[in-house]
């Protein structure tokens, strides 16, 4: 007896159209592909992502057909996967040792963007003020020798704040980070003891804390983690009201990291910018410069092969330098200083 | 009733009703898992959810859109790779095998199917991302299909296996070749059941997220074309619930409560299916 | 009149390409031509797949050999690189999940297959098959946004009040680390246990219930000292089976570990497994070293999961022929 096929209908036929459907949205799918639209893709760092990305979706809306993707993955992400020409070019807060560089196998350039701030945060519950954050705190927060917050290191530099007693919970990342080795290189600045054992780095042996992935991952656990202190730029604490604190300078001062204080920092660096526009202004002089500042760079292959892709970069470059900083201290990070854009603007004609 | 005898009818009242609650536990689990969706993620899906794009880091109103097309573009791709292999290689060891070819190619379908999906996303970055030199759909596509295929091959090699001789014999008895048979009669006998296996595959992979991180990427806008990187909706889930912003948070709810929808709607449909096609047989 | 050549004899054999070609008109034998070759696509996938993770960890391999298994530095900008503290994290993840998952699933199983009405018995597996068949991610935001506060705030507190003097409750309690990771893996995995002992439980012939009834034993007797040790070998097999599972899990796992490549003592203590590693740290690794070691571990877990995979599909498969050997229905 023959069976009802349930399907109804002649199942070769049926099948034969199946098939018919699936090539045709396959085909379409590729065909979606428009000529004259150029997608780019780039990756890196989290300490601009806020900025990169409105700059994107800004230069996005003023032209339609250039889409640049940028995916917030760490800046190791973004040296790594440049190095292995995956993406298009790269952001990073650390830049290219000439190790890595000679690694590569080809030419990369960095363009500084933006100026920015790892400001210590934290989630004590009863504590909604600013704590000041002398060197030696945070040395022994993030070595693990301080392990509560009502230590006499805390405690003396915050009279009046009453610091429960508490266990400190650090948070640190856990990929490969530029916000870390900002943090480190500082760290490793101001205590011989963090030289020694941990160093600077963007993946650090830490000796204490949790890991979060991104400057997303270490905002978002402080946020939910009483008693907690993670290192973020300055944008992720402020847009989530979470606290920071001050932080003892160079010269003995406590400072808030501010449009000014980092401007300060990257000063004295500004005046003597080398060619290639790697700098660090950590723990830089000055009365009122906040000691963790940094540039944060835009890595770019000297040479690009699809003209479109190349054209576009370059119109992009330009247009950050001029209109792109403009919408720079609306989201709290720095300008850069008149004389680096200058000689930027003069770097992109080396991208070929 | 001696005590040892009212001792032992307690301990059997008191391990069976354990039994029970345990059973319990674990169904109550469910609900709770879609109650929560539910309360956490029913608020924030409205209209522009689905279809806004995502909007610059920290800002509100962005959207799911491109994440749930770009979900779609991988489905399609890892079903062109999936079915068909899945359904032949089923029909072969059904119809075609010799025990020994049949038992090299349970096994590694078995094995396939044990292996990590992280492990399968590696396969896929150096078979598909390394050689292109990019990260790309595709590659994505790829991964899933690879989880598919021995999901397929299982449920519809037992299906077509419970396709009665009677059938069979009864097309070749009136000289159909057995390709003929298998074509015409078989698969449409089974195809109920094929159907099943199939949604429920992809309801499998759709809610993947490792093999995809380093194979799709990810992508601000629409995606373009099939070699070009894709958002996907639980890598998006992902990212969102891991990050500091609240209205991310609550999108990543929102996004969670429609993944679990779709799971849960493709497995009771491909149950009513099943028990439709259980009873026409009766 | 000359001979008619009427016949010429019998036709001449037909040439081997002449039958190739007529069999093949046949449909038949492409029809198994082309099922063959997508089946054997398979075997070739598979064997790519073991071959792809070879040599890509070759460079972490010849350079550090067995050491890499036991080795807890993982240095990336020093090049020393060390897998102990994920496969700790990794193994010690499962065995929380296990003692959590174990008897919870074990226990429903019984019910499922001894008491429950087979109507019940039936809708009770569908929902948990849809436990099984949620997304890891989604787990994994449950965990973030609800396990870990309840971990952080209530439970561990607890249990370090209650059971602090044991080595594993001490620490502070960060609500991210291995017991939470644990607990995820636990309810992630008690599916598995479930569906699977259910079955092999349902193939034990329901003579030895009767029989071991007949004697005067109460249900629950006849559960664990009859049903469940007839059925011992399948029910570690899915014990085993699930191992497999929990082992490979990570998003869930990733979110709510801490990301710490060391190993502790204590429950609290946040930690990193081998798919958490590979998940959070592959796309930033640069080709070389670093990449290989990361494959390496990859190739760790999937030897890890081919072994455990093997020895349940034994189990499982010599309980249920047992079962089917001596009638039931």
């Amino acid at each position: 007896m023959r069976q009802e096929c349930p399907c109804g209908g002649n199942p070769k036929t049926m099948r034969k159209s199946l098939l018919a459907l699936v090539l045709c949205l396959g085909l379409a799918g590729a065909m979606l592909a428009q000529s004259g639209s150029v997608q780019i893709n780039a990756g890196g760092a989290t300490f601009p992502t806020p900025m990169y990305t409105k700059w994107f979706s800004e230069y996005n809306k003023m032209h339609p057909n250039i889409q640049i993707n940028y995916q917030s993955q760490g800046s190791g992400f973004g040296k790594a996967q440049l190095a292995a020409k995956s993406i298009d070019f790269g952001a990073s807060d650390v830049p290219m040792t000439d190790d890595e560089l000679s690694k590569a196998g080809f030419k990369i350039l960095h363009f500084p963007t933006i100026m920015g701030a790892d400001v210590p945060c934290y989630n004590i519950p009863g504590v909604t003020g600013t704590l000041n954050f002398t060197q030696k705190a945070l040395a022994g927060i993030f070595l693990g020798t301080i392990t509560k917050w009502n230590d006499p290191e805390l405690a003396k530099a915050n009279a009046g704040v009453k610091l429960p007693a508490e266990d400190i919970i650090v948070v640190h990342r856990s990929d490969g980070s530029g916000t870390t080795f900002i943090w480190t290189d500082f760290l490793s600045k101001i205590s011989p003891e963090w030289k020694s054992k941990v160093g600077a780095g963007a993946s650090p042996n830490w000796p204490v804390g949790l890991g979060g992935k991104g400057n997303e991952g270490v905002t978002g656990t402080v946020k939910q983690t009483p008693n907690s202190i993670g290192y973020v730029e300055l944008i992720y604490a402020v847009q989530n009201n979470i606290p920071y604190g001050n932080v003892q300078n160079a010269d003995g001062q406590f400072v808030k990291a501010s449009l000014t204080s980092v401007s300060e920092a990257a000063a004295g660096a500004a005046k003597d910018m080398p060619d290639d526009f790697r700098v660090s202004i950590t723990n830089a002089p000055g009365k009122g410069s906040y000691p963790v500042s940094s540039f944060t760079w835009l890595l770019i292959p000297a040479q690009i092969q699809d003209a479109n892709k190349r054209e576009a970069i370059k119109a992009f470059l330009k247009w950050m330098l001029v209109d792109g900083q403009k919408d720079v201290e609306a989201l709290t990070y720095a300008k850069l200083p008149s004389n680096v854009v200058a000689k930027e603007t003069k770097a992109i004609a080396l991208v070929q | 009733m001696s005590l040892r005898m009212i001792w032992r009818k307690t301990v059997n009242v008191i391990m069976l009703s354990l039994t029970g609650l345990c059973a319990l536990v674990t169904v109550s689990a469910l609900f709770l898992i879609l109650g929560c969706l539910a309360w956490k993620g029913a608020s924030s899906i409205h209209w522009s959810f689905f279809t806004n794009l995502p909007a610059p880091v920290g800002e509100t109103g962005g959207g799911i859109a491109n994440a749930i097309v770009g979900t779609g573009k991988l489905l399609m791709l890892a079903a062109l790779v999936g079915i068909p292999v899945g359904l032949l290689g089923a029909v072969y060891l059904a119809e075609f095998a010799s025990s020994t070819s049949a038992f090299f190619v349970r096994y590694a379908t078995d094995l396939l199917n044990g292996v990590p999906s992280i492990v399968i996303g590696i396969f896929a970055y150096t078979v598909v991302v390394i050689p292109m030199h990019h990260f790309s759909a595709l590659a994505g596509g790829f991964a899933l299909g690879v989880m598919m295929v021995p999901i397929i091959l299982r449920s519809c090699e037992e299906f077509l296996r419970n396709v009665p001789r009677s059938l069979r014999e009864g097309a070749m008895a009136v000289g159909a070749s057995k390709w003929k048979t298998i074509a015409t009669v078989v698969i449409p006998a089974a195809s109920s059941g094929i159907l099943t296996a199939i949604l429920l595959s992809l309801a499998r992979v759709a809610g993947e997220t490792a093999p995809l991180v380093f194979t799709a990427f990810g992508n601000q806008f629409w995606p373009h074309g099939l070699n070009q990187p894709t958002a996907a909706l639980p890598v998006v889930i992902y990212n969102y619930a891991l990050s500091p912003y609240d209205d991310w948070h609550r999108q990543a709810w929102a996004a969670g409560l429609v993944l679990i929808l779709l799971v849960v709607v493709t497995n009771l449909l491909t149950r009513l299916l099943l028990q439709r096609q259980a009873m026409a047989r009766r | 009149m000359g001979t008619i050549a009427t016949t010429t004899g019998p036709a001449p054999a037909p040439s081997r390409v002449q039958v190739l070609l007529r069999r093949m008109r046949d449909g038949d034998e492409i029809a198994h031509l082309i099922t063959l070759i997508f089946a054997a696509s398979i075997l070739v996938v598979t064997a790519a797949l073991v071959y792809e993770l070879w040599i890509h960890s070759a460079e972490t391999r010849s350079q550090f050999g067995w050491k890499f298994l036991f080795t807890s530095t993982w240095d990336p900008i020093n090049g020393i690189f060390g897998a102990w503290p994920y496969i700790y994290g990794t193994l010690v993840t499962t065995a929380v999940a296990l003692v959590i998952a174990v008897p919870l699933g074990l226990g429903a199983a019984i019910f499922l297959s001894e008491l429950a009405p087979p109507k019940i018995s039936s809708s009770l597996s569908f929902v948990i098959d849809l436990l099984a068949a949620v997304p890891s991610v989604i787990y994994g935001v449950l965990a973030v946004f609800l396990l870990e506060p309840l971990m952080r705030s209530t439970i561990q507190p607890f249990l370090k009040h209650t059971l602090g003097f044991l080595p594993i409750f001490t620490g502070p309690a960060y609500g991210f680390g291995y017991l939470t990771a644990g607990i995820v893996l636990a309810i992630m995995t008690v599916p598995f246990i479930i569906s699977v002992s259910r079955e092999v439980l349902l193939a034990v012939p329901q003579d030895m219930r009767e029989a071991s009834l007949g004697l005067g034993a109460t249900r629950w007797e006849t559960t664990y000292k009859v049903v469940v040790v007839y059925a011992r070998t399948g029910i570690l097999g899915s014990i085993f089976l699930s191992m497999a599972r929990a082992l490979g899990e990570t998003m869930a796992v990733t979110m709510v570990i801490g990301n710490v490549p060391k190993v502790s003592a204590s429950l609290f203590a946040p930690g990193y497994s081998i798919a958490a590693v590979i998940a959070n740290e592959f796309a930033e690794a640069s080709a070389g070293l670093h990449l290989s070691a990361l494959i390496e571990l990859g190739l760790v877990l999937f030897f890890l999961t081919f072994i455990l995979n093997g020895i349940a599909r034994v189990m499982i498969v010599a309980t249920s022929r047992r079962g089917a050997g001596a009638s039931r229905q």
